[in-house]
């Protein structure tokens, strides 16, 4: 295709990315490689309507605005903010290192840095959820292609159901669920025989009700996309490898695998993506205490009563690298598959 | 009920609207926009305040969640996309830190003659914010348990824990207690107010050094763990509106909640029985035989913005004023505990009054509080969980805030 | 594809693994849907019960309160009627419509020009958009939010639509980049051996044969718009909020009690017109048209 036609085509899509994204990227970028200003505090006297007056801190506005003027984005910090303790901890890391009784009190101490304790279940939930998920979507696929029409509808729909409901909503009315009141908790007790077993106690089991949670909405849209693509298997194939006697497993293995291949990889892009920036299921299941992500720290960095655009930015940059190197091998695999293309 | 109820008040809002026109707000000319948190107290300002349109005065309102993410980028332009702010003790901190609200003295001499005295947030001598409703935790004890048990109204935490005590030892209750003590904004707030109560300062006088790591912090950690040993295993995950529900379910005796939310535990809709007659509402408790209430005392206000005409922060604070009007309180005396001339506390407010009256002090204002209470919210939970020791904990907390406060260049 | 001469060939084990497996899963994915539309009709001590999850079933609040009736329309009233639903509703139907409309035809051209061009900027374009995509959209829109001011289109529709549309654009190109390599090359090209030029070629060959993987592609922008919360909840003002944001302001804060049972109401109302879509589109990707184009 030459240039031109390829640039018409494609131009619309790329503006608007520029636009919205690359730009946002490239300010987040530059924010992250800056602090505030050293703020000047001035004390002054501050009435509230129950308790009278008392002295109270406050910033200097019209020093600080003098600041700003000469420096608008604040001070430069080259990689500060990448490598405090709220992200890559190397001093800290350095530390622990440096002083230790072992190779269990490294762990513990590094997991209690903020950044590593999301990071390590950011990835674990990436990890597990992506495969599971895929595979379940694929066995989801093969068997609605077998339905009959008439229930290949509502299947499809009641598949579909996990993803569609608001995760906002939907992690909470599955939270509320697995409740030692709710109908699947308390059910679990009853099989179990544990009057004490509550799912959202215990780390390991707070953890397993996230990454089953991330099956269950994640298996939907692995099924949809592996169901259109078994649509466009070539029927003939298929019919001339069942002619040579090909079992239905071989069938699968050697010719519906390899016709799905580039929706897997495209799947496995889009999926390990999301989930490396899984959030909702956290706030929604109330598993702060023992489960953050890096999307996590990014909301607690700009959600609290003060806000910290570098430090959401630094954590938002490492997140991108962290993707990166996550799809490094898929990309790989992309690189030769386009080579192989003929032009 | 409460559908029928909001829309009974709603009625009631659109009446006074329909019978007292515009004319009493005494606006010329001018633009409004209010920019507000998203609850039914505010939704009833705002309501009122939209009143004063007229041909010559637009009045919009656009309450949201989301309002303290919006409202910094919102009002440092010129002119401002809002030109009211309504905040409390620590949403207005920002928009003080970015010099983004105007001054009132000169309204309020103008315009303000319904508000009282002690409305007036005065910083540095100038009168920055008009609150117009307060808010505090206070302690819902059930007076059945306790008499059962045989104790008194507890005081303090001390006689909390000598009370959940007596009531599992008597076999009265598996769980007495609650509190929100969800990580996030929640556990932090439970810190703060707990710490409030010991006396103890947050910080070093006039700088952002750090100064909970003392005993009072210690003292504060330890009566928070000891507290949770009453309380249902999954303590972790519940926050105020969790609690609300476990108590109202009859699960709990004894909670220190949100007075917001008395009114709803009155009106009783969905309690088990029996737990609604009994629910005293009482003044927060003090802390290691301290003689402050162990709670922060909050404040709903509004701001007029700094990059607007004067003609507009003339319309702006009249319109407030008409949205906080007496006559607006009288109508909904039950909605909010207000700070307006002539409201009437109901039976929802007995417990925010009594513990404003034995002395609670304010959440602080400081320009790094809030980098504080971030640091809070995500440090104590391993602690709670019993995953580390106090001492580890407040080193985390300050290890936190040092990077966060190194960042926004306090330190 | 055909399915008859397939599955009639099935040994009964396999059909019966098979049914049962899917019995499993629309199970476990629609038994919480359906567990919500039960209790959406319950008072929220009911629902959300802390003593008991019969109470759910049998309603022993909503009897309570409602003069012995075991089901009560309050949520939906207060949802819809109360708290105004309905606004959201069309706004939602608004943002939704233009987002896909303007993602698949912006999409389908860049995802064609993508899966055509062997050149090696089209691999980095793809590398790009990927990296566009790991952005955290919370970030992204925090970005936004002064520039929008000074420009004075924060609020309004229209920007969320652009805003999602760009958003949405790395995960619209993938995907059909992905579907229009399925798509032999023979097709187009020999239009093009016929004088055709490119753009026709795609009018006339390309898309009356690409709309599996359209519609497939559209159900996910469609879905993105949908349940979106960081753009809508940011960049809207509070009259031309969207669905989500709505709900979630059903569900109150840390000092003020929400009215859960109105999220759940209206979770459930925002479902129905999904059932409608997925219902009717699902026609289309069974169709098998690209199947046939594949046949050539």
């Amino acid at each position: 295709m030459p240039h031109k036609t390829f640039f018409a085509f494609i131009l619309p899509s790329l503006i608007a990315m520029a636009l919205f994204i690359a730009l946002p990227i490239v300010s987040v970028v530059v924010q992250s490689f800056h602090v505030e200003h050293g703020r000047i505090l001035v004390e002054v006297e501050s009435c509230q309507p129950f308790g009278g007056c008392t002295k109270e801190t406050r910033v200097d506005t019209a020093a600080m605005a003098e600041l700003k003027a000469e420096q608008p984005m604040g001070q430069f910090n080259g990689f500060g903010t990448y490598l405090n303790r709220g992200h890559l901890a190397v001093n800290e890391i350095g530390a622990i290192l440096a002083n230790n009784t072992g190779f269990g009190d490294i762990v513990t101490r590094i997991y209690n840095l903020p950044f590593y304790k999301a990071l390590s279940f950011t990835l674990v939930f990436c990890f597990v959820v992506t495969p599971l998920a895929m595979a379940l979507g694929f066995a989801i696929a093969l068997a609605v292609n077998t339905l009959p029409k008439v229930t290949k509808g509502p299947v499809i729909f009641f598949s579909l159901l996990p993803m569609i409901i608001t995760p906002l909503i939907g992690s909470l009315i599955l939270y509320w669920m697995i409740q030692p009141n709710g109908i699947i908790g308390a059910t679990l007790r009853h099989v179990f025989n544990d009057p004490t077993l509550s799912l959202r106690q215990s780390p390991a089991l707070t953890w397993f009700s996230l990454l089953f949670y991330g099956v269950w909405t994640n298996a939907p849209f692995s099924f949809v996309v592996f169901y259109a693509g078994l649509q466009t298997v070539p029927a003939d194939t298929l019919e001339s490898a069942m002619i040579d006697g090909a079992s239905r497993w071989e069938r699968i293995r050697y010719i519906v695998i390899p016709h799905l291949a580039p929706l897997a990889t495209f799947v496995a892009l889009v999926q390990l993506m999301d989930n490396f920036r899984v959030f909702e299921p956290i706030v929604g299941f109330s598993a702060e205490a023992n489960a953050t992500s890096l999307s996590w720290m990014i909301f607690n960095d700009l959600a609290g009563d003060a806000q910290l655009f570098g430090s959401a930015g630094a954590t938002s940059v490492l997140t991108i690298i962290g993707v990166v190197i996550l799809l490094t091998p898929v990309l790989i695999r992309t690189w030769r598959e386009f080579n192989h293309k003929v032009v | 009920m409460k559908p029928f109820f909001m829309l009974a008040v709603s009625t009631v809002a659109l009446a006074l609207g329909a019978g007292a026109a515009y004319a009493e707000c005494g606006i010329e000319a001018g633009s409004v926009r209010i920019l507000s948190n998203d609850f039914e107290a505010l939704r009833l300002v705002n309501k009122t305040a939209e009143e004063c349109a007229s041909d010559s005065v637009t009045v919009t309102a656009n309450a949201t969640a989301e309002h303290k993410n919006l409202q910094v980028p919102a009002l440092s332009i010129n002119p401002a996309e809002y030109t009211v702010a309504v905040v409390a003790n620590n949403s207005i901190v920002p928009l003080m830190n970015d010099d983004l609200i105007r001054p009132l003295d000169d309204l309020v001499a103008e315009y303000g003659a319904s508000l009282q005295p002690n409305q007036l947030i005065k910083i540095d001598g100038k009168t920055m914010a008009v609150a117009f409703m307060g808010n505090a935790q206070h302690l819902f004890y059930r007076k059945d348990i306790l008499d059962k048990a045989g104790i008194a109204e507890p005081k303090s935490y001390e006689d909390i824990l000598a009370a959940a005590e007596k009531i599992k030892a008597d076999g009265l209750m598996e769980y007495p207690l609650a509190a929100s003590d969800k990580p996030g904004w929640d556990l932090a707030a439970e810190f703060v107010n707990a710490y409030l109560g010991t006396g103890g300062e947050f910080f070093a006088p006039g700088s952002a050094e750090l100064a909970i790591d003392n005993e009072n912090g210690m003292k504060v950690l330890e009566t928070m763990k000891a507290l949770t040993a009453y309380m249902d295993p999954d303590y972790l995950t519940f926050d105020a509106n969790g609690i609300q529900a476990e108590y109202k379910a009859g699960k709990v005796a004894m909670m220190v909640q949100w007075g917001s939310l008395a009114g709803d535990m009155l009106k009783g809709e969905g309690a088990a029985e029996g737990v609604v007659e009994n629910t005293v509402m009482a003044g927060a408790p003090t802390i290691g035989g301290g003689t402050v209430p162990a709670v922060a005392l909050w404040w709903d206000g509004f701001t007029i913005a700094k990059n607007i005409s004067d003609e507009d922060a003339a319309a702006s604070f009249q319109a407030m004023v008409h949205g906080i009007s007496p006559e607006m309180v009288a109508a909904n005396p039950t909605v909010a505990t207000w700070l307006v001339e002539g409201y009437e506390p109901g039976p929802n407010a007995v417990g925010v009054i009594a513990t404003a009256n034995a002395g609670a002090r304010a959440y602080p204002m400081q320009p790094y509080m809030g980098l504080l209470h971030t640091a809070l919210s995500s440090e104590l939970a391993e602690y709670m969980a019993g995953k580390e020791d106090a001492t580890q904990a407040l080193a985390d907390v300050k290890a936190a805030y040092d990077t966060a406060a190194k960042e926004g260049g306090y330190l | 594809m055909s399915q008859a001469t397939l599955s009639h060939k099935r040994p009964l084990g396999l059909t019966i693994l098979i049914t049962a497996f899917i019995v499993v899963w629309v199970i476990l994915a629609a038994f919480p849907f359906f567990w919500t539309v039960w209790g959406s009709f319950k008072v929220e001590p009911d629902f959300f019960s802390r003593e008991s999850w019969w109470n759910a079933i049998f309603g022993v609040y909503t009897q309570r309160q409602n003069d012995g009736s075991a089901f009560t329309g309050s949520g939906y009233y207060g949802a819809w009627v109360t708290r105004e639903f309905w606004r959201a509703v069309g706004n939602t139907a608004i943002v939704t419509v233009s987002v896909t409309v303007i993602s698949l035809t912006l999409g389908t051209l860049g995802g064609y020009a993508l899966a055509r061009s062997g050149q090696r900027y089209a691999f980095w374009i793809l590398i790009l958009a990927l990296v566009f995509r790991a952005m955290p959209h919370i970030t992204l829109v925090s970005g936004y939010l002064l520039p929008f001011f000074q420009l004075n289109i924060w609020g309004v529709l229209p920007t969320s639509i652009i805003v999602l549309v760009a958003i949405n654009q790395p995960f619209t190109l993938w995907m059909l980049h992905s579907f229009f390599l399925s798509i032999p090359k023979d097709l187009d090209e020999s239009a093009m051996v016929d004088g055709c030029s490119r753009f026709e070629a795609f009018r006339r060959v390309i898309i009356p044969v690409m709309w599996p993987g359209v519609v497939t592609t559209g159900l996910f922008s469609f879905l993105l718009a949908y349940n979106d919360f960081a753009v809508t909840s940011m960049l809207l003002s509070a009259d031309n909020q969207t669905m989500v944001p709505k709900i979630s302001s059903f569900l109150g804060s840390v000092q003020e009690q929400g009215n859960v049972m109105f999220a759940v109401a209206a979770v459930v109302s925002a479902t129905v017109p999904l059932f409608i879509l997925v219902l009717f589109f699902q026609r289309q990707i069974v169709s098998g048209l690209t199947a046939g184009a594949v046949k050539g």
